[in-house]
């Protein structure tokens, strides 16, 4: 079993409205994958499929090797952090922790290193009422981690963190990766996300826009590179009659700097042209960002390759 | 049974916390022996007289009060985790709904159960102590039965509350219909029967099959399981009118008090299975 989520075919209608509308794709064991979308996407629906809360209306869905509708003992195996996590105000973040544990059959002495993994052993015995937004995310992060979970969902971990709490947060994620586990980390902050992720399953109404490693899924999209030149002084006019006489328009920014996109495919010869080129004095490539991806897969009807995630 | 009951203790354990249980065990005591001081003062006595007529009273109170506190403390139970947030987040757990429902429905009803005891224990115990009555045995007995029944109806009502809980989308509404839930079975109920037997000047089929349509309000089943044992004497004498000293076995009281405890849980853990989250 390669996989720690498959589905072929998967439907979710309400009435007449498609949450999910025959989507094929599937998460590998071990890997970090993004599962991205706007709003109404489908995100919350795959997720709630996937903890079996709600049946699907068609198509073949397997969690860790079988049908997680109604399978309450395969949650055991399984890790779960909702978006904008709320917990009993009046308990403390161990009777919380305490409690769930005693739900998952989780070793109790799991919660006082939880609550440490996660930096909150200094409030543990603190009313999860008198917490931070951030100090919550974090308990929600510690729960998920109750009973060792195979598979980790994330909704929106992120939101509404710091950046020294996101970076800690990416840090347990990636503990996780290297121990084996699956995480799918839903988020819509996509630059945020990009270095933390193996793949992505891309969502657009109920739809799979895309699905794959995200080289896979930039090679395939073949965006064009951005590259960022520092003309010398008084060159950058020049530079730019010469450049756009080449094929290649270029901006100029308010900053000074000129920006030109490139193929993909003719990004090299490009790029040895312009570091002979006298009036270029400082040179940056900007790959095409998972930002772009989305923005280029979301701006048109394009649809890539089913394929895992 | 180990995951209903992890739910339950951590709810009851709740109850505690918000000073429910605390504050009801405080109400009921005081009632009962407010009521058992001044029973009466009508007739110009104040202090501790017939014991049955105090009990006579608790139950009249009883009836009114236990249904609005069963469903005060459980109305919330679902539909407050689901405005809160956590509710998905229970679900996400290796437990049923319908673990998740009854272990709120036992632990809301021990909570109530325990104030029950503890009040009118309490009560009981200084009245007793104060001034015990002639028949100590016939007096437990009926003290054991009214708690026991006090608690068999709160549990009714603890669970028409998960009921509401489960079928609303929000908690205002939910508190809205818990409070037309207790007007219809405390007052509105009653009124429609009395209103029912003057219209109909009280011909011979109605007046047989009068005394068996209290049993369709748990709240005159109570009435009905404390009254009759006491007797007429110390009963509710508008009680006793409309059902026309109809004689009720003991044993249907019993079951039927047994039934409305359990059925509106039924009804919430079956329409809770069937809800989209």
């Amino acid at each position: 079993m390669n996989h720690a989520i498959e589905f072929e075919a998967l439907a979710k209608r309400y009435g007449a409205l498609a949450a999910l509308d025959g989507i094929s794709a599937c998460v590998p064991r071990g890997r970090v994958i993004g599962l991205l979308g706007h709003n109404g996407a489908g995100k919350s629906t795959l997720i709630k499929l996937i903890l079996g809360l709600i049946a699907p209306s068609g198509g073949r869905l397997e969690v860790l090797g079988q049908s997680p509708w109604r399978a309450h003992a395969l949650r055991r195996r399984i890790g779960y952090l909702p978006e904008n996590a709320t917990f009993y105000a009046s308990l403390s973040g161990r009777e919380l922790l305490d409690y769930l544990a005693r739900l998952k059959q989780a070793p109790r002495g799991q919660v006082t290193a939880l609550l440490e993994r996660v930096g909150l052993a200094h409030a543990a015995d603190r009313r999860i009422g008198t917490y931070s937004k951030g100090m919550r995310q974090r308990l929600g992060l510690a729960q998920a981690l109750l009973g060792s979970p195979e598979l980790v969902l994330l909704d929106e971990p992120t939101t509404g963190l710091d950046p020294q709490a996101s970076r800690e947060l990416y840090r347990i994620v990636g503990e996780l990766r290297a121990d084996g586990r699956s995480v799918l980390l839903s988020s819509h902050l996509l630059a945020e996300l990009e270095p933390h992720i193996d793949g992505a399953l891309i969502l657009r109404q109920g739809r799979l826009l895309a699905a794959g490693s995200l080289d896979a899924l930039g090679e395939q999209a073949a965006l064009p590179a951005r590259l960022l030149l520092r003309p010398r002084e008084d060159a950058a006019s020049g530079l730019l009659v010469r450049l756009d006489a080449r094929g290649l328009p270029a901006l100029l920014r308010p900053d000074g700097l000129l920006e030109l996109q490139v193929p993909r495919a003719g990004k090299l010869p490009v790029l040895r042209e312009l570091l002979a080129d006298p009036a270029v004095a400082d040179l940056d490539v900007r790959e095409p960002t998972l930002a772009q991806l989305y923005d280029w897969l979301g701006a048109g009807q394009h649809s890539m390759a089913e394929a895992c995630a | 049974m180990n995951t209903v009951l992890t739910v339950a203790g951590k709810e009851f354990r709740d109850d505690f916390r918000n000073r429910w249980t605390v504050a009801l065990t405080i109400l009921f005591a005081l009632l009962a022996l407010g009521i058992a001081w001044f029973g009466s003062a009508a007739a110009g006595r104040v202090g501790f007289t017939s014991f049955d007529a105090t009990l006579a009273s608790l139950t009249t109170l009883g009836a009114f009060v236990i249904p609005l506190i069963g469903l005060l403390i459980a109305y919330d139970a679902i539909v407050g985790e689901r405005d809160d947030g956590t509710l998905l987040l229970m679900l996400s757990y290796p437990l049923s709904r319908g673990q998740l429902v009854a272990g709120k429905f036992l632990g809301h009803c021990g909570a109530l159960a325990a104030a029950t005891l503890a009040g009118f224990g309490l009560a009981v115990a200084i009245m007793q102590w104060m001034q015990p009555p002639a028949q100590t045995l016939q007096a437990w007995l009926h003290i054991g039965r009214f708690i026991l029944s006090a608690s068999l109806l709160g549990a009714c009502f603890v669970g028409l509350a998960c009921l509401i809980s489960v079928q609303t989308a929000d908690k205002s509404r939910a508190a809205g219909l818990a409070l037309i839930g207790w007007l219809a079975s405390v007052v509105l109920f009653d009124l429609a029967l009395l209103a029912l037997l003057v219209v109909s000047g009280g011909n011979p089929v109605e007046r047989a099959v009068y005394p068996y349509l209290l049993l369709l309000n748990p709240v005159d089943v109570f009435r009905l399981v404390n009254l009759t044992a006491l007797g007429d004497g110390a009963g509710n004498d508008l009680l006793t009118g409309m059902t026309a000293h109809h004689d009720y076995s003991p044993l249907l009281l019993g079951l039927v008090m047994l039934a409305w405890a359990v059925l509106p849980f039924a009804w919430a853990l079956f329409a809770f299975r069937r809800k989209e989250v």
